[in-house]
């Protein structure tokens, strides 16, 4: 692939801090993202999925700097997104849009849809004053809702328009980079197979690039070209979709796939039944984070923690945290 | 079927009446289920699933109200029943789970006085002996250490951990009916897998029947026997686990079925149902479905058919398969390609 890269995320990390005590100092910290390094290239899906609180969303965050990450460095473009200051960040938020799971909270329920998607051209100054209104009914129907609903106010709208207006406004100002945060999560699956087809098309449409954060593989298999799997605050497995899908390397990655539900009750498959919870992300396992759940940790992963790898049976561009793949490969 | 039917719901109504207007949640709810087998509730939110659930052991919120039909559990139509006799029944022949554990234990008890409590009320159990055996219960469902959970407090326990006590409680009067509300959609995968593998295991050895409420159709196929699918408040579909997989009827379930992304396989293009879920206010003349559906006819959007017996066995809710159909004679539900190739 010679593809360029959009976006450079390196050694990021996200430690948030835990206050304590009656003086209230920082007594510990959430290692919500540790370490995580990938690019994003452009006009490509990339997924993040994993279990609840392992660092999907901050690790989202930290890109648009929501959250000021604790360290390392994002290249969005060329430029380094870290060493902008407020104004010069919010102007390159142009380029970087978000679209979360709950599209209300995130609608001004006192704004109908016009004002809604006209504030946002104003703040990035994208279309000039006077064209405002005519691309917004130019943006509502690229979304699939009709012209005459535009005056309308969000609550007057479904779960599933209410997202296409939250996507209708992403792209009123003509991003690069759109994050969505479990953006089709909240809806039922009717209506997310519609939302699902619309993003598909709209990023053949204008060349979007997505960072998708889900925890529905089934979601994730449909949309992505590349996933990348985390395990508390860390990347465990990256692949290109169908590798990581057919040729899974990491234990923690083969027990996901396994125990996600089959819609087919005539398919029999084995079970991989982890042990126990995600341990906590304050004082997370020494080692190999999985260790506490994994069915082939030794020694070595106890006191270890492995580093991406890619090894001859996977495809380039396919790297495991694992040091037992060979082993494991081989048992199997 | 000659197997013996431990429920069987004819002709549901709940309504909530709510500013002098009638929401029917659930608007005729028929289906059997054999005892010792699980059947599945489907369908989107605001369907009816939970409420349904609710109208069984008659725990309605306020307003709401059972308006008709019978919910006959072991020979007894338990809409007759008085307030003393159902509460009888509750959490002792008939238990329920929720989706959120949180909501359903109470935050200033600790989990052993919780499950203490249901077998003192049920069994009239002591302390002593009824701490033992919430220590049983808690290594049933394979909680580790149960001697110091009992001690704990819910908030002191993660999401899986929490939906096992609720299980465990649930479990404590070895009920003959579970109803599982949508029990593992606020958990992980990982942990939703140890969950359902758990209430199967407890099925088969205590030999339960089970209604698992749920919007997904993986863990349908995985759990359930039977299922009934439910739109607009009403069953449409009824069918055993493999026929509605394999030979959906019902053009709603194809086309919840076709717009399922898949992880098992690649699926080119999702073939989503046009519109949105009709809100009940506001629920259409006819078929509920029509305004959604590819095949309607003038007929549809006039008349609500009822819910029939095929020669299959199975139940549809659907003028297509009636002799007043007046479409396409040749009309066939699953035209679309990934329903046609599953044949
Ligand atoms: N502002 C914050 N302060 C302290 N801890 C935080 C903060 N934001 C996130 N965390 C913690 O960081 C970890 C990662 O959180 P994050 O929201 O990224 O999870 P996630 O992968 O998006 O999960 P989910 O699937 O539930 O959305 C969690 O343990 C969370 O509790
Ligand atoms: N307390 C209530 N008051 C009024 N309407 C209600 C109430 N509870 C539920 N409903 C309505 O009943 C319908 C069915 O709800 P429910 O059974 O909870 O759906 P689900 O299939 O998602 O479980 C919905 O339209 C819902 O809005
Ligand atoms: S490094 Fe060890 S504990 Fe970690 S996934 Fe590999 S085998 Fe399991
Ligand atoms: S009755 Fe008519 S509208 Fe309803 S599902 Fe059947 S064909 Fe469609
Ligand atoms: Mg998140
Ligand atoms: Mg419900």
């Amino acid at each position: 692939m010679s593809q360029k890269e959009l976006l450079k995320v390196n050694n990021l990390k996200q430690h948030f801090p835990i206050k304590g005590g009656f003086l209230g100092r920082t007594v510990n910290h959430v290692k919500a993202v540790d370490d995580v390094t990938f690019d994003i290239y452009e006009g490509e899906t990339l997924s993040v999925v994993g279990e609840s609180g392992c660092g999907k969303s901050t690790t989202g965050r930290a890109i648009l700097r929501l959250d000021e990450p604790t360290d390392g460095s994002i290249e969005f473009d060329g430029v380094d997104l870290l060493a902008l200051n407020k104004r010069e960040m919010r102007k390159k938020r142009k380029d970087l849009q978000v679209i979360f799971q709950d599209p209300y909270a995130s609608l001004n329920p006192r704004q109908t849809v016009a004002q809604i998607l006209m504030e946002a051209m104003a703040i990035q100054k994208a279309v000039p004053k006077a064209k405002r209104r005519e691309r917004a009914i130019e943006l509502l129907e690229t979304v699939g809702l009709n012209a005459d609903q535009i005056d309308r106010y969000p609550h007057e709208f479904s779960g599933g328009q209410r997202q296409r207006i939250g996507i209708a406004r992403a792209l009123s100002v003509d991003p690069k980079l759109i994050i969505c945060d479990e953006a089709v999560s909240a809806l039922d699956v009717s209506v997310q197979a519609q939302v699902l087809n619309l993003l598909k098309k709209l990023q053949k449409e204008f060349n979007l690039t997505f960072l998708f954060i889900a925890h529905d593989l089934g979601v994730v298999r449909h949309i992505s070209d590349r996933i990348i799997v985390m395990y508390l605050g860390k990347i465990v497995e990256i692949a290109d979709k169908k590798s990581l899908f057919e040729n899974p390397q990491h234990p923690y990655t083969k027990a996901l796939l396994s125990s996600i539900p089959t819609p087919d009750p005539e398919v029999k498959k084995e079970r991989i039944i982890l042990k126990g919870d995600v341990p906590s992300p304050i004082n997370p396992p020494q080692g190999c984070r999985f260790h506490t759940r994994c069915p082939f940790a030794t020694d070595i992963c106890r006191q270890e923690a492995p580093a991406l790898r890619n090894l001859d049976n996977m495809k380039e561009g396919h790297r495991a945290a694992c040091h037992h793949i060979e082993k494991i490969a081989a048992e199997q | 079927m000659n197997q013996e039917t431990i429920l069987d719901i004819n002709d549901l109504r709940t309504s909530f009446l709510v500013d002098g207007f009638e929401v029917k949640a659930v608007d005729g709810v028929s289906f059997k289920l054999p005892k010792g087998k699980t059947i599945g509730i489907v369908g989107e939110s605001g369907s009816g699933k939970s409420i349904t659930a609710m109208s069984i052991l008659q725990l309605l919120d306020k307003p709401g109200k059972i308006m008709g039909g019978e919910i006959n559990f072991k020979g007894r139509d338990l809409t007759k029943l008085s307030e003393k006799e159902i509460r009888d029944i509750r959490g002792n022949e008939i238990s329920m789970i929720f989706q959120e554990p949180m909501t359903s234990l109470n935050p200033v008890y600790t989990i052993g006085q919780q499950i203490r409590e249901t077998l003192k009320v049920h069994q009239g159990l002591d302390k002593q002996r009824g701490t033992k055996k919430a220590i049983e219960l808690l290594t049933l469902v394979g909680i580790p250490s149960p001697e110091q959970r009992v001690k704990q407090y819910p908030h002191e326990l993660s999401g899986g951990m929490r939906q096992r006590v609720m299980i465990a409680m649930a479990l404590a009067c070895n009920p003959e009916l579970l109803i599982a509300d949508e029990p593992t959609t606020a958990l992980d995968v990982t942990i939703q897998a140890q969950i359902l593998e758990l209430i199967k295991d407890l099925q088969s050895e205590l030999g339960m029947s089970v209604i698992m409420i749920t919007h997904d159709m993986g863990v349908v196929a995985e759990t359930c026997d039977y299922v009934a699918v439910m739109y607009g408040g009403k069953v449409v579909e009824y069918q055993d686990v493999k026929s509605i997989f394999k030979s959906p009827k019902h053009p709603y379930t194809v086309g919840l079925l076709n717009s399922i992304p898949r992880h098992d396989t690649d699926v080119d293009e999702l073939e989503p149902i046009k519109g949105n879920v009709p809100s009940p206010k506001d629920m259409p003349e006819g078929c509920r479905f029509a305004p959604r559906c590819p095949f309607a006819t003038e007929l549809c959007t006039q008349e609500l058919p009822t819910l029939d017996t095929q020669a299959d066995g199975g139940e549809v809710r659907c003028w297509i398969y009636t002799d007043r159909w007046d479409g396409d004679p040749e009309v066939n539900v699953r035209e679309s390609k990934r329903t046609a190739e599953s044949e």
